[in-house]
């Protein structure tokens, strides 16, 4: 109780110079992003990249990024209120604030990326409930009031005692979340590349790296701008944590792969995808795994680099750009490859091959303007509201010291 | 004795009818309707495509035969990829026996068909009568269907479109796919893809009806469903591949 007490939560300044050109430059991504989405919807999908062969192009690799992303992010707060460890405590309402910004980025890039979005209506009113896509609208909807709820509970004194029950609840859905965004692809039964119940699982295993990377992103820039006590112990923990987190993100891309490869009838997609995929492989192993993957590993494990400041900041943007690199893979790789529609047979004309895509810069904008909105999210929300802590130092975070 | 008709009179006078009016027009819908007949549980439509006697000049005239029924394929600025394309000639050979076969690919009309489970809003639907359809008013665009159908038989629209049929509603956004003309069959017509082919290589019926030619031909000679190992039991059946 009374290391709860110990911690005061302050909004940010926000009225200097920097403050503004950061707003600015959200600012203008999102116009921009607005722009692209009006040429791209006045138009139609014709000036995109995609075609009748990939029909989920680059903006859906950033929506399901960030929809990842937001689900995990929220895993710094369940730690804390679920699994009682009190050195997270004081990032539990940043963690609910990320992960609600993230999610509310991603579901726009979505929904501005639909052929028809001014039928969101549509989607809100008619519900298909054996679609994995309808489910994912109750359960996107379902956790900005759930967070939303949680967040009321870390911050109203009066309601802290309910934080952890709700926090439970929180933590059952997003679990529950990201088993649908796994499950849209691993329920896809025609396609070779997906088809896989090990997806929901991935997916989950995923949105902890990717959340996590930037939930330290955004605690380490905040803390500087701000001149604000960020102590080792805090950073320490949170930077092994993610380490753990790659590994088994690798570990489950592995599984995936080799249970793949096990399998006769699916080498021809892993054979794309692994060796011959052209720019898919070249992502695969060397921005997935490679920079994404065994670089952070190394720059958060290393004896030269541990508990450097820089090197865990730059671990979580390559853990990010590895990550929006895997998602490239899996969607726009696995729809590339075309579907075994003739077991025994090669299809010679009218079907097949490798379906070629490049994406256009107004998707490229879109995708980045979701990022943006995220992040003007939470910059706006930290100035407004006390959900940073004053003081992150090792004597407010670390629990030994106030043993 | 004339009575000035004051502005109360006036509303109630014009709801009573407006209210008549649609009501009856209601009914005379419903009547319509009823005339017509709705589609029907009783039947299931299908198609029998023999490929051993079906040349390639057949299946490339059952191509033209459904985009001038329906108008797609004519978009100006999509590139070949993004053009619709309901039903297109594959090409495939047997890697064993190297034997070479053209079939024209469009919707199956799957029993269990997977644009229909995974479309969140109900906008891909299956008529009783087996008929799968996309729901133009209610499609969002999502393009889900597309990425669970396993006969790529599903087109995004990518552009404006204009001259369209009067009974193919078409637009930019969202997704269509072969319809089996059922504009056409609910009139006692074949689909036109079918009428297109003068040979009995292309058969069209109903496939509850025992004693109809599909039926008949059927539970004589081999045929199969592409990707059968789905379990989807396909409307259209194959023989010959």
């Amino acid at each position: 109780m009374n290391k709860i007490s110990k911690v005061r939560y302050q909004q940010v300044d926000g009225s200097g110079t920097g403050f503004y050109v950061l707003v600015a430059l959200l600012s203008v991504l999102i116009v921009v992003a607005l722009g692209a989405v009006y040429f791209m919807e006045h138009n139609g999908h014709y000036v995109t990249g995609m075609s009748n062969r990939i029909v989920w192009g680059t903006p859906h690799v950033f929506a399901i990024f960030l929809i990842v992303a937001a689900s995990g992010a929220l895993n710094v707060a369940s730690i804390s209120s679920v699994f009682q460890k009190k050195m997270y405590k004081p990032l539990s309402r940043l963690s609910g604030l990320v992960s609600l910004a993230l999610l509310a980025g991603g579901l726009m890039i979505l929904v501005l990326d639909l052929g028809r979005p001014d039928r969101l209506i549509v989607a809100m009113t008619e519900y298909n409930f054996k679609s994995i896509f309808a489910w994912n609208i109750i359960l996107y909807n379902g956790f900005f009031v759930i967070v939303g709820v949680y967040l009321w509970m870390m911050f109203e004194r009066r309601m802290n005692k309910f934080s952890s029950k709700v926090g439970l609840l929180a933590l059952t859905w997003r679990l529950i979340l990201t088993t649908g965004t796994g499950s849209i692809f691993g329920f896809l039964v025609s396609r070779q590349a997906y088809d896989a119940v090990i997806m929901a699982p991935m997916f989950i295993i995923m949105s902890f790296a990717f959340g996590l990377a930037f939930f330290i992103l955004i605690l380490l820039a905040s803390y500087k701008w701000t001149e604000r006590d960020l102590g080792d112990a805090i950073m320490n923990r949170l930077g092994n944590l993610l380490g753990v987190f790659i590994a088994a993100v690798i570990y489950f891309v592995a599984i995936y792969h080799l249970g793949n490869l096990y399998i006769t009838e699916n080498t021809g997609v892993e054979d794309f995808l692994l060796f011959d995929g052209e720019i898919y492989s070249q992502l695969f192993w060397y921005v997935q795994i490679i920079l994404g993957g065994l670089v952070p590993i190394a720059l958060i494990y290393s004896p030269v680099t541990r508990g450097n400041r820089m090197t865990l900041g730059l671990a979580s943007v390559l853990v990010i750009i590895g990550g929006i690199a895997q998602i490239y893979v899996i969607i726009i790789g696995g729809q590339a490859y075309p579907m075994e529609m003739f077991p025994g047979m090669d299809i010679i004309s009218g079907y097949g091959g490798i379906a070629s895509y490049i994406p256009s810069i107004a998707e490229i904008f879109l995708g980045v303007g979701g990022i943006a909105v995220a992040l003007i999210t939470i910059v706006f929300f930290v100035k407004f509201l006390p959900f940073l802590p004053e003081s992150l130092s090792d004597e407010v975070a670390d629990p030994h010291h106030n043993r | 004795m004339t009575k000035a008709l004051n502005r109360r009179d006036f509303i109630q006078n014009t709801s009573a009818i407006l209210g008549v009016a649609s009501v009856a027009s209601g009914f005379t819908l419903t009547t319509f309707a009823a005339d017509k007949g709705p589609a029907s549980g009783g039947k299931r439509w299908g198609m029998l495509i023999n490929t051993n006697i079906l040349s390639e000049a057949e299946i490339d005239s059952m191509v033209s035969a459904c985009k001038k029924e329906h108008g797609w394929g004519f978009e100006e600025h999509s590139t070949g990829s993004q053009k619709p394309s309901w039903i297109k000639k594959v090409k495939v050979q047997d890697r064993a026996t190297k034997k070479i076969t053209s079939l024209p690919l469009m919707c199956q009309h799957c029993e269990e068909p997977p644009c229909v489970d995974v479309c969140p809003t109900n906008a891909s639907m299956k008529r009783l009568d087996g008929v799968v359809l996309v729901d133009r008013h209610l499609c969002i665009g999502c393009r889900f269907c597309m990425m669970a159908c396993p006969y790529d038989a599903r087109s995004f629209v990518h552009e404006d479109l204009s001259n369209q049929k009067e009974h193919m509603p078409r637009g930019k956004g969202t997704v269509e796919s072969c319809t089996l003309c059922v504009h056409k069959i609910d009139n006692g017509e074949q689909p036109a893809c079918v009428a297109s082919v003068k040979t009995d290589a292309v058969i069209f019926g109903d496939l509850k009806d025992k004693n109809s030619i599909i039926s008949k031909t059927l539970r004589k000679i081999q045929s199969t469903q592409i990707r059968a190992d789905l379990n989807l039991n396909t409307g259209v059946r194959y023989s010959g591949i």
